[in-house]
Formats: C-alpha cells, structure tokens, sequence
C-alpha cells in the first residue's frame, strides 16, 4: 500500500504520522513544494516577535523524526492528478503512482488587484520566504503599512509592533478581524489597537503603491474611504479613539467638533511606507484540480470520510470544503485545530476504516497586540433564537453567547484567556442547558459554571 | 501503574490550599490566578468543586498545537507544556472542550496541569483528602472521561 499526500502542512504531517502509526508497512511519501522541514505558518508572528529561531517553528523539531518514521518527504510540486492510471505528474517530469492519494495543498494568500503589488517592498505573510522578507525591512522606525486587517493580519501586528515599526492597518470592512467577530468586538479591538498607538484605517481601500519620491520613505500608498469623510491628517486623526467614525458621524449629524474647519472634503488618504504587508485573506490551492473529475467550491469537497468525488483521494485542511458541525453544510475552515482533525480523519478512512468526521467547529483565538479574543461556532447567530451580551468598554471585556433553543451554538470573548474551552465544550457537546439557559441570560459570565455543573456530574451531585 | 487526580467536591471546603500550593510550586508566587487547579464556588449550593486537565486520551491541546509544545510524559501519563517551544498561540486553549489549558499572559506561553512529574503539590497540601493521587483505574475520572470523549465528537483514535 503506497500512501501519498500532496503538501507537508499539517494536515499532511498529522495524516502521514496516523498511518504510519496503524500501518508499519506501508509506504508513505509527503510531496512539499517547500524547501524548508514540515513548518506552521501560524508561528510567523511569533519568529517576526522574536521569541523563537526558525527552527521553533517546524512541526516537529526532532530532525530525524520523519526518517524514523519511514515517511517520505520530498521536494516537488504536484502538476497534475491522473486518477485513471493513479499518478501525479511531478514538476521534475517524473511520475509518481498512488494507492490512496490525500490532497492536502493548503491554501495561497489573496493578491489584491492593486498597482504596485509587484514592488520589491510589498509581501505576503504566508511562507517562510515571505517572513524572511518582512523580517529584513521591518526594522526599528520602518514605517510600515498592512493591507488587510483578517486573522492572519491581527496576529501578525503583535511580531511587527515588537520590532518598533510604525504601522498602519488598512481595512475594507467597517470593523477590524469581520470574518470572526461581530460589530462590537471588531470596534473594540480596533480601539484597542490604535490605543497600543496602531493606525487603523476602516472602510479603506488600498487603490496604489508607488515609489515614493517625497524622500520620507519608500513607497506611497494611497487608499480610498469609502463614504468616509477624510481630516487633513487623516492619519493622526485615527490615533483618536474613533476618529475616523465620529468624523463621519460628525458629517452625518451635523457636528463638527471632530472636523477641523479648514479640512477638505476628501476621500483619498496617502500613507508613507517603507514595507507593505499584504494579508487580506487566502484561497484553498484546487488550481492544478481543473481538468479533472475533483469536484470543487470554494474548497475540494469532501463527504464525512473525508472522500472528494473521485475515489481513493481524499482531502484535508485549509484546501478542503467539508463539513460544518454548526451548519452540516460543507465549509472550508481553514484553521488549525481542523487542519489536525482532518489529517486524523482522513489518515483513518485511507486505511479502509469508515470513520466519520461529525463535522469541524469553527473557532479562532487572536491576540491583538495583547488583547486577547476569541470566536466560536454561530457567533453571528441563527434566526429565532436567543442572545446575550456584556459589554464592558472601560475593560477592554466582551461577552457574547448565542443559544438556539437552550443550547449554546456560538461566542464571542474578549479580554479573557481562562477556560475558553469550555465553551467549545458546551458547544460540541451540545448540551441542554435547562434552567442554565435563563441563568446565563441574566448573568452571561457564569458560564464556566454551568459547564462544570452540566457536564461534570461525577464531581457535581 | 498510573495515577491520576481523584476529586471529591464534597470533601472540598473551598479552603484554596492547592491553589496555592500549585502556583508557588509551579510559579514561585501564591497566586491562585497561576494555579493549574482552580476551586468553582457554587455559592447556592455550598458546593467547592476543584477543577483541572484530566491528562484526558484525546488530547486536544497536544494535537492542536503547531508546534509540537505539548507533549506525553510517559510515565505519568501528564499531557505537559514544553516550555522552551510554546510560541504562546493559544490554539490549545480554544481546543480543550474542557477548558483545562489556559494563557499566562506574564510568562506569554500556556499553562496546563502536569501532575508535578508525578507528586502533585495539590493533593499534599489538601487538607481534607478532596484531592488525593491514586491509581488509575479508581479515580471515576475514567467514567468522567469516557462520558466527555462519547458527547464530544470530532477525534478518532490516533
């Protein structure tokens, strides 16, 4: 039985280590493009920080632990998938033949459709390459300007901030982190963010990046507010607790105080910037899919054995479309935590187990530059069904639980980092929560309570 | 043979003993905001229920982490945070359906129960044996556990 996965993140690691696991025998080969050892991509902040070396950021640090494995780590990109005959075309024109095939190609960040994209100074924050890029102009002073104010954007700005850069956040979106949190959390993070002495531009729109002539830096970036009414400095305008909004509000409803009398009605912003990070979002890599019989959407869809339409490959992680524990729809959650299940479940199911996934939660931690937050599951909600929150602005603390019935189905957290778990716990098991329900409505914070006195009954009589 | 925490909230008098005696052991300081076990007042009730990792076979925070800081003692059986590689993501701590594994924002990495290597600072210094170590295969935390692992889908053996 050969095994082959195509990528060596970690859906890809954790499957080939659960085969080999149940499997002694086989023969197992992980395709990577990159050069580098297995590595996470979600430790780029922390490397940038400089908290660890780059070595603290591989999978697994025992160099000899794939070897000892018997697991194939080879450096190749993937052209083609040939199902009929069980093959991939390899970049070096060699073939490569599968009994069961896992694609586990990840996911590639977004390129806006912005001038100047190309320039020396502008990069992604995805691979190693890339970090190394950033790393070498994010230098102390370095005025330095992000596009995307996402996941991957907010814990980034933690590891640039530590190396005394000026940065600014440019964000489409009315709120920061849109995908994860709603209004009020989105709002207070930002605040939060410009507090720590972030600019945070929202509503933005990077329109260009050029070479600047102006001799304060590098390259301009210039970047369009939609509806936004624009003070002459607009940037230290930001610096304002709400700056920008109340600006707008103040045009809105007539006042004025926010808008100094002289400024012009403008909404275009320039930005000076000696580095420009590009993180704004990323897409499942199916690209060398077409032409084949693998159904794909948004991501390769999967069935609850982790199966895409075409037999004996499968799929994981960020480039897999599978599905939701929430919605039962098919989603692509391309976070961590998944990607881990998905190598596990997969790695069962191409050992002619059938084990089911039940479906992956979606759930996201972030630090903000030391704010702490996290979302789980429905934290928008469903229709009909109850909600409460606490805002605590003065406290930099939120909470926020949604119920369908009286079950919990979603949250949101904010300046808090002790038993989140639990709410995943609650959540997952999608425990009743009886006279819980009313209890939490009127005090949302005793919910680590009602975990302990709902689900550890052998402690609890 | 492994042992592992027993737990018995009506033994427990809410005293903090082994909060104390976890964080000066685990971080040199009787701050029970440190401690790896924490006591959940159910005032109503009178009820003190002491709370940690139950080192549980699914290990969600060590599957979780990124960067393999989480790993098996095999000899306690304890799912312990390696401190020199935790990057302090937190991933773990969202992925824990317990609730068990949390971030200690001074030292920026996670903090989790690690049964002291074997000699838990907790149950020496329980006054009225609410926290004793014993075997395994006594504790109830196996039903405990079993009752979790059974309503929390999402992890096939490994």
């Amino acid at each position: 039985m050969h095994h082959v996965i195509i990528g060596a993140g970690p859906a890809g690691v954790v499957a080939a280590e659960t085969l080999r696991k149940a499997d002694p025998s086989a023969k197992i080969t992980i395709l990577g493009k990159e050069k580098e050892p297995p590595y996470s991509r979600m430790a780029i902040p922390y490397k940038l920080k400089g908290k660890i070396e780059e070595e603290g950021m591989y999978l697994r640090h025992d160099t000899e632990h794939f070897k000892a494995l018997d697991i194939d780590i080879r450096q190749v990109n993937v052209d083609k998938i040939n199902s009929d005959s069980k093959t991939v075309d390899l970049s070096d024109g060699s073939q490569q033949g599968y009994d069961k095939l896992l694609i586990a190609t990840g996911a590639t960040p977004l390129t806006p459709p912005v001038k100047g994209m190309e320039l020396p100074g502008v990069h992604k924050s995805w691979t190693m390459d890339d970090m190394r890029g950033i790393e070498s102009l994010a230098t102390k002073g370095a005025k330095v300007v992000q596009i995307g104010a996402g996941f991957i954007a907010c814990t980034n700005m933690e590891g640039i901030v530590a190396r005394g850069v000026e940065l600014t956040i440019v964000e489409m979106e009315d709120r920061m982190v849109p995908r994860m949190m709603d209004e009020i959390a989105g709002n207070m993070i930002k605040d939060w963010c410009i507090d720590q002495g972030v600019n945070v531009l929202t509503n933005g729109m990077v329109t260009s990046i050029e070479e600047s002539s102006n001799g304060a830096s590098r390259y301009q970036v210039t970047v369009k507010q939609k509806g936004a009414v624009a003070a002459a400095e607009p940037v230290a305008e930001a610096k304002e607790s709400g700056g920008i909004l109340s600006a707008i509000k103040d045009a809105l409803f007539g006042g004025g105080s926010a808008v100094p009398e002289t400024a012009p009605v403008s909404d275009e912003v320039k930005l000076d910037a000696d580095l420009v990070i590009v993180a704004t979002g990323v897409r499942a890599n199916t690209g060398f899919l077409e032409g084949t019989d693998i159904a794909v959407d948004q991501g390769i869809l999967i069935n609850e054995n982790m199966e895409t339409s075409v037999a004996d490959i499968y799929a994981a992680g960020d480039c897999a479309q599978g599905k939701d524990f929430s919605t039962g729809q098919q989603e692509v959650h391309a976070i961590q935590p998944v990607a881990v299940e998905h190598g596990r479940f997969a790695a069962q199911n191409m050992l002619g187990r059938s084990v089911e996934n039940p479906g992956s939660l979606n759930m996201n931690v972030l630090d903000a530059v030391g704010l702490i937050s996290c979302s789980y599951g429905l934290w928008m909600g469903v229709e009909g069904g109850d909600s409460v929150k606490v805002v605590e602005k003065d406290m930099w603390r939120y909470l926020n639980l949604q119920f369908d019935g009286d079950v919990l189905v979603g949250s949101t957290a904010i300046g808090t980092a002790q038993h989140m778990g639990a709410m995943r716990g609650l959540i997952q098991m999608r425990v009743n929560l009886g006279e819980w329900k009313s209890i939490l409505m009127e005090e949302p914070t005793r919910v680590m309570e009602a975990y302990l006195a709902l689900t550890q009954s052998t402690v609890i009589k | 043979m492994q042992k592992s925490l027993l737990i018995d909230a009506d033994k427990c008098t809410g005293c903090l003993q082994c909060e104390m005696a976890c964080s000066v052991s685990a971080e040199g300081s009787f701050n029970p905001s440190k401690s790896r076990i924490k006591i959940f007042p159910f005032h109503d009730e009178g009820v003190f229920v002491p709370y940690t990792c139950t080192q549980c076979d699914e290990a969600w925070c060590l599957h979780a982490c990124p960067v393999e800081a989480i790993q098996l003692n095999k000899e306690t059986g304890a799912k312990e945070v390696i401190n020199d590689l935790c990057v302090g993501c937190k991933v773990c701590t969202i992925s824990c359906p317990f609730g068990t594994i949390n971030y200690n924002a001074d030292s920026g990495k996670v903090i989790k129960c690690d049964l002291c290597g074997g000699d838990p600072e907790c149950a020496k210094a329980c006054p009225t044996d609410a926290i004793t170590y014993v075997d395994a295969n006594w504790t109830g935390y196996d039903k405990m556990k079993a009752s979790a692992a059974k309503a929390i889908p999402g992890q096939p053996a490994s």
